[in-house]
């Protein structure tokens, strides 16, 4: 197979719309000509963006996983459940499938993400050419599953919004679901802030 | 420009020939296995059925209560907005403007920036602020989180099943639906048929 890149044969695609525009070696600030979305050649510091929201989410997650989410109170005294703390919950008194599914929305997406994003970055820090198709497949997963570790921030707020009687049993939204939902909208961001298509660079110029 | 007829991977930026699709195909990268295109039967006018149908969805999905809950006497129920100013009041500020955004704004954006851009088109018209307009769907897409909600929804009524007896609410069948409808919306809409719409039509 004989692959070029866009970038090499002096090409550049609209992110938002996907049309295929010349690349000018000294052109800033073009926009694309169907619909008026910047165009670059590759994410613009996609590398130190991405590194920036990273770090930013790696001690944003200690606080997430440390402090309550959620504090009920009720006649016999309060009681604060941490992200863990309500995944145990759920198993013991609920429903066990539940609970399966927010272990893995709250606690391994999040973390497995912070550990992919960061192997990405330093593969591409290195200038790797191992299996890059794999690790375009993990960018894409991890793109994917992101969104979904929102389910315990939607549990906090209904509950909060719902078990509101009074002296006899109350619940509160706690500060660890101020950290968590900042952690998952920075992950979001940082997701999309890293640009696959370095994945592939040095494999182009070991071939070229 | 406009002639080239090319088409390079987003994920990979490999460069490739357009090539056509039979309806309900899809065009993979082959170097790194990227869905690139895809070809959908009548596309665009599924994609403003499924909106038309979501708009009105989204109305009663916010207007009614999501569940109601009775316990030791006592009745609450609460709509989507109204979780969020009980959270807003508890001075939860960042997770109350987190869920109105994932839950209420960007679906409603996402809903009438696509009945903006497909409803003069299927009219024979342009509208105006095409580009922009168009950009906004795609930026707003993956911040909309109504199938997320919904899952939440479901654990939270799990964790008070336990403590009272939960009456579910019209809205949370209407956002059930409305989730099914705006991922249909998103799947069916076809950008290619859009700008091959737009030029038909200037």
């Amino acid at each position: 197979m004989t692959a070029i890149t866009a970038a090499r044969a002096g090409f550049m695609a609209c992110h938002a719309c996907g049309l295929v525009h010349r690349a000018d070696a000294h052109a800033h600030g073009i926009v694309c000509a169907r619909c008026g979305a910047a165009l670059h050649l590759r994410k613009p510091n996609s590398v130190t963006r991405t590194w920036a929201l990273l770090i930013a989410a790696y001690v944003l997650i200690i606080p997430a996983n440390i402090l309550p989410v959620m504090v009920s109170g009720s006649l016999f005294g309060s009681e604060s459940d941490t992200i863990m703390s309500g995944v145990v919950f759920l198993w013991r008194d609920g429903s066990a499938p539940l609970a399966i599914i927010l272990f893995f929305a709250s606690i391994a997406v999040p973390f497995s993400k912070l550990f992919a994003l960061t192997y990405l970055l330093l593969s591409v820090k290195k200038g790797s050419t191992l299996a890059p198709r794999r690790r375009t497949q993990l960018y894409r997963i991890l793109e994917f599953v992101g969104r979904w570790s929102m389910i315990d921030i939607y549990v906090a707020s209904l509950l909060t919004a719902l078990v509101q009687f009074g002296g006899l049993m109350s619940i509160q939204a706690g500060p660890g679901a101020i950290a968590f939902g900042a952690v998952v909208v920075i992950t979001m961001f940082a997701a999309e802030s890293f640009d696959p298509r370095l994945i592939w660079d040095p494999i182009e110029e070991r071939h070229g | 420009m406009h002639a080239l007829r090319l088409h390079a991977c987003h994920d990979c930026d490999l460069l490739l020939r357009e090539v056509a699709l039979p309806p309900g195909g899809n065009a993979r990268c082959p170097r790194c296995g990227a869905v690139l295109y895809r070809r959908r039967h009548n596309g665009l006018d599924r994609t403003l059925a499924y909106s038309m149908s979501a708009a009105v969805l989204f109305v009663i999905a916010n207007a009614f209560p999501i569940v109601g809950l009775e316990a030791a006497g006592h009745a609450s129920s609460t709509t989507l907005f109204g979780a969020v100013r009980t959270l807003w009041d508890e001075d939860m500020h960042s997770v109350a403007g987190l869920v109105f955004t994932t839950t209420i704004l960007m679906p409603a954006l996402e809903i009438a920036a696509l009945l903006y851009l497909l409803l003069p088109l299927k009219l024979g018209r342009v509208p105006a602020g095409l580009a922009p307009v168009f950009r906004t769907v795609q930026a707003v897409r993956p911040w909309g989180m109504v199938e997320v909600f919904m899952l939440g929804t479901l654990v939270a009524l799990t964790k008070l099943a336990a403590l009272a007896s939960v009456v579910p609410g019209v809205a949370l069948w209407s956002f059930a639906v409305l989730m099914f409808l705006m991922a249909a919306a998103a799947a069916s809409f076809d950008t290619q048929e859009l700008w091959q719409w737009v030029e038909e039509r200037r």
